[in-house]
């Protein structure tokens, strides 16, 4: 019994738990509306690792869910809750666009350019809201939230504008080449290239067929960089100082307002990074017209709360977020399920994760009653 | 933490396993099946205008052949649409649709990649760089249009009519200028001076916008406003109840919207495409490369059958007038001209009437 109430209380399990009900339960909604839950669940698996291309593909989308999911979660452990990522994400891509299309250098200096253009402009709306906390006391889900929809016009005022509209579409143009950071773009896109890889039916299904680029790495990099300043650095211990009680931190001497502010900047910029990485990893390499959120940011907060606010977990939930995206399309197109309903299912899984606290309430209860028994 | 990873790595490492017997489908399949899959734009399939549209197309292609599949697969933003693709691509289909000039770019480097599979575009032309794998399908939306300027010209009382448009592109410019043109035509025919009011609404969603835009056009004395905004039309149609005046509705026949006020529509029907160019390249015509045009001629454009709001005789002229363009011979000064669907065929246009 103790031994069951210690595993209970990690917190590792109530997340597996909370996923398994949430597939049980999104099971149930489907076998209601008349599909096989079975052949779903199937297809899902399926849909992600069937192929190397679509672990690839899964792994190009977890990309940008992972560091919005870590920026999250860092501003969590100071206590702020970063609804902004979404229009701090969108900011860093207009931005990385703007630049990469009016600017030509080579790639060396292309790449670092464009990519450090989408991290201040990501860091320059977090500071925004941090500051605004810091110094008047405004909530960050509001300022948050209203920076969202300017985040949201922006992009779409550049999209319309006539200096980046690519004629009769909906769209910019795409960065310029240089700033690519897909690998071995220039090969793969030549005729050479396609025939080469066309022979070879794993590299075609990996190189061709993707756009298997270097954010993913990077992705990881930041998770453990941020992992380290979190636990191993004065600011870190700041930090989490700040959010486990800031009046305490106060008065140990530690500058709320500076770390609220800090803090803001440094999730900010890693939306921004989220963004640039998208726009010089994946096509189109630029920006569409938004008719509404594209929900990389707030998924985030998913990410960040699958994981427990542990940048290092925010890989995997990250990871296991973007497979579910990707392969819950293949549900829909296989058994002709309604896309609502792939929503429902995620939703629900959502919903028990963030029902996991009562697990280890559960646990207590468990060893308390042993108490009583003995 | 060390567990996690293991687990992880075990399900990559026993997953990759299973991956490695995956095979790419056959270019057509030989079950005999024809099968046709789509994407829609964001819109979805439930979008009330071209989206659904589509859906019908390739319903109706199938309830009427045998041996047919058809399916969709929904994005959930743009970036998404060469994800779809992609995918639709692994399957054993015989036709992909991108439905929508959105999907352009996605469109031509997925078929890039799967030479030997067959796409299609609703909305968009490459011209002369079509892959031979796609077919693009492009609509003389100016047809309908010339036709409700000529409606609206014959109805209004006090010679001024509105224009909404959603967003500008070449798509909207074929119902701009395609509906400018008929009312100029009826205006000569009339002798009469006619003004037309234009105003985008940077939007195809924002319905409140063209309510605002439509009851300020309302308020300046126009009596018939004919929108081409998708779902910001909704608050143009609203604000013509509100004003007790006409709106003209786009894409399908959206006089169910508000049967008092909805004077006729510019049918634009994008199935009817669908179904049509599906037909042909079951039927084994190379298609590929090329660029369909669908007009009045194909019945793909036009007004529909019922208007109860407008004047017999004014239907009556409008569908002689219809004939006339099928026919292409439609004159001003005896001089032949072709129904403008841009801004410089449009001053082309006004030239031949000095």
């Amino acid at each position: 019994m103790e031994k069951a109430a210690k595993i209970l209380k990690k917190p590792i399990t109530s997340t597996l738990i909370a996923v398994v009900c949430g597939f049980l339960i999104a099971g149930v909604i489907i076998a209601l509306m008349g599909y096989s839950p079975m052949e779903a669940l199937g297809l899902l698996i399926k849909g992600v690792f069937s192929r190397p291309k679509y672990i690839f593909k899964v792994i190009e989308k977890s990309t940008p869910l992972i560091l919005t999911g870590v920026s999250v979660a860092f501003a969590f452990r100071t206590g702020l809750f970063n609804i902004g990522a979404e229009g701090q994400y969108i900011v860093g891509s207009v931005a990385a666009t703007v630049v990469g299309i009016k600017l030509s250098f080579p790639p060396i200096i292309q790449i670092p350019v464009v990519i450090f253009a989408g991290i201040l402009a990501g860091a320059i709306f977090g500071v925004i809201v941090g500051f605004l906390k810091a110094r008047f006391g405004i909530h960050e889900v509001i300022t948050g939230i209203m920076l969202n929809w300017v985040a949201l016009y922006l992009c779409n005022f550049v999209v319309n504008s006539h200096e980046f509209n690519k004629p009769s579409n909906s769209k910019t143009y795409s960065i310029n080449q240089s700033g690519y950071t897909t690998i071995l773009y220039n090969w793969k896109s030549s005729k050479a290239g396609i025939e080469f890889l066309r022979n070879n039916k794993w590299l075609s299904d990996i190189l061709l067929k993707t756009d298997v680029n270097v954010g993913f790495l990077v992705a990881i990099l930041v998770a453990v960089l941020v992992w380290f300043m979190l636990n191993k650095t004065t600011i870190g211990f700041g930090v989490r100082a700040v959010g486990l009680n800031p009046f305490a931190a106060e008065f140990a001497g530690i500058g709320v307002k500076r770390h609220i502010t800090t803090t803001m900047a440094i999730s900010g910029s890693i939306c921004g990074l989220a963004a640039a990485l998208t726009i010089t990893g994946t096509s189109p390499h630029g920006l569409y017209l938004l008719t509404m959120f594209e929900n990389v940011g707030f998924n985030g907060l998913f990410v960040a709360l699958i994981a427990g606010s542990s940048p290092i977990s925010c890989i995997f939930s990250g990871l296991f977020f973007g497979g579910l995206i990707y392969g819950g399309n293949s549900i829909q197109s296989g058994l002709g399920v309604p896309s609502e309903i792939i929503n429902i299912t995620i939703g629900t899984i959502l919903f028990f994760v963030a029902l996991t606290k009562v697990v280890p309430e559960i646990a207590n209860r468990l060893a308390k009653r042993r108490e009583n028994n003995a | 933490m060390k567990k996690l990873l293991s687990i992880f790595l075990i399900i990559l490492i026993t997953s990759s396993l299973s991956a490695c017997s995956w095979n790419d489908p056959q270019a057509t399949s030989d079950d005999g099946v024809f099968k046709v899959t789509m994407v829609p734009d964001l819109g979805g399939i439930n979008d009330q205008s071209f989206n659904q549209s589509a859906w019908e197309g390739l319903q109706k292609f199938k309830s009427e052949q045998q041996n047919v599949e058809v399916s969709y697969m929904e994005s959930k933003q743009s970036s998404d649409f060469a994800l779809n693709l992609d995918r639709l691509s692994d399957g054993n289909y015989d036709l992909i649709w991108g439905i929508g000039f959105s999907m352009s770019d996605a469109v031509y480097d997925t078929a890039k990649i799967n030479l030997d599979k067959n796409y299609a575009i609703v909305d968009y032309s490459y011209g002369n760089e079509t892959p031979n794998n796609v077919t693009g399908v492009m609509f003389r939306s100016q047809e309908s249009a010339f036709m409700v300027g000529y409606v609206a010209a014959k109805t209004t009382k006090t010679n001024k009519i509105g224009f909404v448009g959603g967003m500008k592109n070449s798509i909207i410019y074929q119902f701009e200028y395609g509906f400018k043109a008929g009312v100029l035509y009826a205006a000569k025919e009339m002798g009469k001076g006619i003004e037309v009011v234009s105003q985008y609404a940077e939007s195809f969603t924002d319905a409140a916008k063209g309510k605002a835009i439509a009851s300020k056009m309302y308020s300046d004395d126009c009596d018939v406003v004919f929108h081409a905004a998708g779902g910001v039309g909704y608050g143009v149609i609203e604000a013509a109840k509100d004003k007790n005046k006409f709106a003209i509705g786009v894409d399908r026949d959206q006089s169910s919207i508000a049967p008092d006020n909805v004077l006729t529509s510019a049918l634009k029907n994008v199935g009817q495409a669908v179904d049509l160019v599906s037909k042909r390249i079951m039927n084994g015509e190379s298609l590929g490369g090329t660029t369909q045009t669908f007009g009045l001629k194909e019945g793909c454009v036009g007004i529909p059958v019922k208007n109860k709001n407008m004047d017999p005789q004014i239907y009556n002229e409008t569908i002689r007038l219809s004939q006339s363009i099928v026919d292409g011979n439609i004159k001003i000064n005896n001089k032949e001209i072709t129904i403008p669907y841009d801004y410089p065929s449009y001053l082309e246009y006004i030239s031949t009437f000095s």
